[in-house]
């Protein structure tokens, strides 16, 4: 187990290899499919212009994000009413679909850690390397044993976009992941794909 | 009529909380099966830890608490519109309580209801009237990770060398099976339909996921067929959350019906590793769940 504190430095990144399962701590945020379209269209590639309290949201993630991990989450979350917010179930999403727009949102923010499930593709690999950055592979469904290792929930940033979509910033303490691609060009998902296909490629040709 | 809507509160919180046992089961025997020390028995190790926690603090399994599907099997006397109304009331009384997490989005606006109710389709509810005094509903919910690696084909496909034979299924369940790698939470259980057009065979092949991995299907060509496709699954190796390891699928469930002369579908829907699914069955007075 290798304890990782954000914010992440490059070195600490740079030790990272497939396989190593670390223990996270420190602020992260959660954003997911409506958050990462938000950050590409008004602030990255700006095809529409700020409305609303996106000014404030924008300059708040700069802060959080520089350094820190985006965590591909949707979560179970209590105390909406007295907004005494308790994260009661807090697994990962599958991260795939943010391929289209993860390697930019990382360079833009600085951001070093990608955290979901089911890995992502060359554009987010190849970001991983330059800035250098890796994506933690979360266990998927394991929800409310993820949740115990949110210590506090700090605020929350566009909860216009509905609980699973907004970007909550959570303190973590030994929040388990396993690296699964690193930033040295490595993905244990594309050689997983090739391995199962020649498994495969046997069956049907019996 | 009764007024079910407090058990059906608690068939929610009993789905959303608390795994099958023949589930836990199966996962217990999938975590002997891996490496010590390997990143696939670590996942399971977590995986087994946290079913025992969500059960013992009432909480979520999983956060994506999914779609509500419903089957309602009712005699004759009851009413499916007052049922329904109360399985909607119980699904807003659920969300309120945390075991379900919000999930209905307008398609359109793109805003989330907050209630977990959106039109008729959410939750997705399918009644049938059936003989006999006895009311079953079962509820499957079933998360979107594992909802978008579902696939259907079309036989013959060029592409797998799929006929429309048992055979041609098999190539089929295989692809889809390589397909979702560990996308859809592995290990995972697949619930197969061959037949029927394609709205019929996509909501066929989800009822199959209300089958017990440990039963046998009364078909002896589909039962042989299940535990050939279960095993051959588990050789490809994508392993627990597509970490690489032994089990890639925990049980397959299939079924057929019949069909155009023109049409062979293959539908395969995958149910994620979290397999939460309840049955609340009420005779007379007495309501039980299991």
């Amino acid at each position: 187990m290798i304890a990782l504190h954000m914010p992440l430095s490059e070195e600490a990144i740079r030790a990272l290899h497939l396989g190593d399962s670390v223990l996270l701590s420190g602020v992260m945020i959660t954003a997911r499919d409506a958050a990462h379209k938000w950050m590409i269209d008004t602030y990255i590639r700006r095809t529409r212009p700020p409305s609303g309290d996106d000014e404030q949201t924008y300059a708040a993630l700069r802060d959080l994000l520089r350094g820190a991990a985006i965590y591909h989450c949707g979560p179970v979350v209590a105390g909406l009413q007295t907004k005494q917010y308790v994260f009661k179930a807090a697994g990962p999403t599958t991260s795939i679909r943010e391929e289209p727009y993860q390697g930019e949102v990382m360079r833009h923010f600085g951001v070093r850690a990608v955290i979901g499930k089911g890995g992502m593709g060359a554009r987010t690999l190849a970001a991983c390397r330059e800035i250098p950055g890796v994506y933690l592979h979360a266990i998927g469904g394991a929800a409310t044993l993820i949740a115990e290792t949110v210590k506090s929930v700090q605020g929350v940033l566009k909860l216009e976009f509905g609980v699973p979509e907004a970007m909550w910033v959570i303190e973590v303490a030994d929040f388990p992941a396993v690296v699964t691609m690193d930033s040295h060009g490595q993905s244990l998902h594309t050689e997983i794909e090739k391995a199962s296909r020649g498994e495969l490629d046997k069956l049907l040709a019996a | 009529m009764q007024d079910l809507t407090e058990h059906f509160v608690e068939l929610i919180r009993r789905t959303s909380t608390d795994l099958p046992d023949d589930v836990r089961r199966a996962l217990s025997k999938a975590l002997d099966r891996e490496a010590s020390g390997s990143a696939a028995r670590g996942a399971l190790e977590s995986i087994l830890q946290n079913v025992e926690l969500a059960r013992q603090k009432i909480s979520p399994i999983c956060q994506d608490t999914g779609t509500p599907i419903f089957f309602v099997r009712y005699p004759a006397g009851w009413s499916s519109r007052a049922l329904r109304e109360q399985i909607r009331a119980a699904v807003a009384r659920a969300t309120e309580s945390a075991y379900l997490r919000p999930n209905a989005v307008d398609s359109l606006s793109g805003k989330n209801s907050g209630t977990n109710l959106g039109d008729e389709a959410f939750p997705s509810l399918h009644f049938e009237e059936v003989e006999g005094d006895t009311l079953t509903v079962d509820l499957l919910l079933k998360g979107g990770g594992c909802e978008n690696v579902g696939a259907q084909y079309s036989l013959p496909d060029d592409r797998l060398g799929a006929d429309r034979d048992l055979q041609g299924v098999r190539r089929a369940v295989l692809d889809a099976v390589h397909q979702a790698q560990g996308l859809g939470c592995a290990p995972g259980v697949l619930g197969v339909s061959i037949g029927g057009d394609r709205g019929t065979s996509y909501a066929l092949s989800k009822q199959q996921l209300l089958r017990r991995l440990d039963d046998t299907n009364l078909n002896p060509d589909l039962a042989r067929m299940e535990a050939q496709l279960t095993q051959e699954a588990n050789r490809l190796g994508v392993g627990p959350m597509g970490f690489g390891g032994a089990t890639t699928v925990l049980g397959v469930k299939m079924t057929s019906q019949h069909r155009l002369p023109a049409s062979y579908f293959v539908t395969v829907s995958y149910m994620c590793w979290a397999d939460r699914r309840r049955r609340l069955t009420v005779r007379g007075d007495t309501q039980t769940i299991e």
